[in-house]
């Protein structure tokens, strides 16, 4: 089992594609790594060598903000934003976007499942 | 876009120069503003600015975390009170 930046165990899939399976390191990112420490991206992930390993986790290691630690570091920013009573905290606090889309239609990813409420008025009898 | 990083900045200049003004001398008063697009800098800190909202002005304390938003993040011009309930409810159908 191959083991990078804590408990991240992709496989028998090509490195690029792997990596992206770390919270943090996405296409683009992977490509980039790859490049720096001299590994052909289609290898599959099986057939790297450990030095080939180790020289990714320490690529990583260094160069990378991944998993737990940027986690923190993202919720520090929410909380930051929530806590200065900025109208970004604001939006977050209410579970809505915060980035000034609409909210008329859409933003179901912040919103969530529909809940529908209260009909239309109709006209009496 | 971001702003042109030539430009630094923007605050008001009249604003800007009342802050100055009381660090210089040391008074912390309340100063009423309308400028919300004015970032907040370094200097504002520990003074409370009173930030117009379309119909008050919202008293606002600066602390160290606000630098680099601007005046206007913390004097939301909405007020939701929730939405309104039918008459009947949605026991209305027949």
């Amino acid at each position: 089992m191959a083991r990078i930046a804590g408990v991240d165990i992709p496989r028998d899939k090509r490195v690029v594609i792997s990596l992206t399976y770390i919270y943090g390191i996405g296409r683009t990112t992977s490509g980039q790594i790859l490049e720096a420490v001299g590994i052909d991206p289609s290898k599959r992930v099986r057939d790297l060598d450990n030095n080939e390993l180790g020289l990714l986790r320490d690529y990583i290691d260094k160069n990378f903000r991944v998993e737990g630690d940027l986690r923190r570091e993202v919720s520090m920013n929410i909380k930051r934003l929530i806590e200065i009573g900025s109208y970004r905290g604001l939006r977050h606090r209410r579970n809505l976007p915060a980035r000034g889309q609409r909210t008329r239609t859409n933003a179901r990813t912040r919103r969530g499942v529909r809940r529908t409420v209260a009909g239309k008025k109709r006209a009496r009898k | 876009m971001g702003r042109s990083l030539k430009k630094g900045p923007f605050v008001a200049p009249k604003l800007l120069k009342k802050i100055e003004a009381m660090n210089r001398s040391g008074d912390r008063k309340v100063i009423k503003t309308w400028a919300r697009a004015s970032t907040i800098f370094p200097q504002f800190v520990g003074h409370t600015l009173a930030v117009h909202d379309g119909r008050r002005h919202v008293p606002i304390f600066v602390s160290e975390n606000m630098v680099g938003h601007k005046l206007g993040e913390f004097a939301p011009t909405r007020f939701f009170r929730g939405h309104v309930r039918s008459e009947r409810g949605s026991r209305a159908r027949q």
